[in-house]
């Protein structure tokens, strides 16, 4: 069974997202929320693809055969340039003064779509750190909403330690505790939860720069050129 | 002879560590001398901006002169091109943001400890007006071009002027284009 990827045979097994079969056969779609450890969330958007002509989330939407998705036109990472930006501007993202630099999917993705500048005006949100926890910190500046920390926390953890909060442009990430403060839960720094963000939200204290920038993951080889 | 291209540069809210990754590019200074003239910027001591082809803005605006000055940019440059972190997003002076302006100003020059007696905001009508937030040229101006970075290496700078001189629209691969 197949179906066309950028005009590429992509063998899929019945069952498989466009993501997964994508990934198995060492293809690059843009994504944020999604990460094969997890269940998909479908929320970010950076994923979508064109089916058959129609928009679908490559995370969510499973592979049928024969079927032709467009992945990298220039249409598509147009619009996904657009989803970058506005995540970018909703936060504030410092990438010279971020631990996370260099190591970060959401920076990686947007030099992977050519993002020059943020274009849309700044929020410059207030967004106070929660540095409770001796060997966490959490920086709520940079989160994109992505839910992975949920998830880990939940599924793999068994803890449940993060959610999101509020609705549309109010929609926030919170700790499930009665102070809210990540002192407060049982996280711990080994667990799944603690390495799972992909921007520098949740970050281990007294890392920050024991690799150099400038010798980090997406220094060495762009996103797409690295496996998911 | 084709005439040579005729640049502008200026630091608004940056640190100058752009136009230091400028001179970076060391020996190609030489070659770029051949190809531009430098109109008003920091490296010379022109004081007003005149007709140019390309103007490279480096730093945030911050104050109601980084406004004056942009907007004199703009009108004498063919081609705005935000070069860095700051001029590109505010970079770091735009970490002031989210805190009110005169709470700043108190606790920098009235509240902090060993201020000497008496001290004060200072007031003289010499000095720019700060604004409440610190902007992103983009948000003041029409900008044609950005190069990221804190600063862009000088190799993205290089490849952005000679891509720009040659008439090519101006590409950084992977290791030019950087936001730190
Ligand atoms: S989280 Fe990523 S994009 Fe945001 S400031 Fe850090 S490195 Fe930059
Ligand atoms: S903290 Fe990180 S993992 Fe959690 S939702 Fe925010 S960006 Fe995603
Ligand atoms: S990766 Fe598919 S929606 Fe986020």
């Amino acid at each position: 069974m197949s179906f066309l990827l950028d005009g590429e045979e992509v063998p899929f097994i019945p069952g498989q997202t466009i993501m997964e079969a994508a990934r198995a056969a060492g293809k690059y779609i843009p994504h944020l929320c999604w990460d094969h450890e997890f269940a998909p969330h479908g929320s970010c958007k950076l994923c979508t693809v064109k089916v058959d002509g129609r928009f679908g989330a490559a995370c969510t939407v499973a592979a049928h055969e024969g079927m032709n998705v467009d992945n990298r036109s220039a249409e598509l990472d147009d619009k996904r340039r657009t989803l970058l930006q506005m995540l970018f501007v909703e936060g504030n993202h410092f990438c010279p003064s971020c631990e996370k630099s260099g190591d970060c999917k959401l920076q990686a993705t947007a030099y992977e779509l050519k993002m020059m500048s943020p274009h849309f005006d700044h929020f410059f949100p207030d967004r106070p750190v929660d540095a409770s926890h001796p060997e966490l910190l959490l920086d709520f500046n940079r989160c994109i909403l992505c839910e992975l920390c949920v998830r880990a926390s939940r599924d793999t953890d068994g803890k449940n330690v993060f959610a999101l909060s509020g609705r549309g442009i109010k929609t926030h990430l919170i700790v499930n505790s009665p102070s809210g403060r990540l002192a407060d839960t049982d996280m711990a720094a080994t667990d799944r939860a603690a390495s799972v963000c992909p921007v520098g939200v949740i970050l281990r204290k007294r890392r920050g720069f024991k690799v150099a920038i400038g010798n980090r993951t997406y220094d060495k080889a762009p996103i797409s050129e690295q496996p998911q | 002879m084709k005439s040579k291209v005729k640049i502008a540069t200026t630091s608004l809210a940056g640190c100058f560590g752009c136009h230091m990754s400028l001179l970076d590019i060391d020996l190609r200074l030489l070659d770029l001398v051949q190809l531009v003239d430098f109109d008003r910027s920091p490296i010379n001591d022109i004081k007003r901006v005149g007709a140019c082809d390309v103007g490279l803005i480096e730093g945030g605006v911050c104050n109601a002169e980084n406004i004056e000055i942009l907007r004199d940019y703009r009108k004498h440059c063919k081609i705005l091109v935000a070069v860095g972190a700051c001029a590109v997003n505010g970079g770091l002076p735009a970490q002031r943001n989210h805190l009110d302006l005169r709470d700043i100003l108190e606790e920098v020059y009235q509240t902090s400890p060993g201020l000497a007696p008496g001290s004060a905001i200072p007031n003289d009508p010499e000095l720019p007006l700060p604004l409440n937030k610190v902007h992103p040229i983009h948000e003041i101006v029409r900008v044609d071009y950005f190069v990221p970075g804190c600063p862009p290496p000088a190799d993205a700078l290089w490849k952005f002027l000679t891509d720009l001189i040659a008439g090519r629209t101006p590409v950084l691969g992977h290791g030019l284009l950087h936001y730190d």
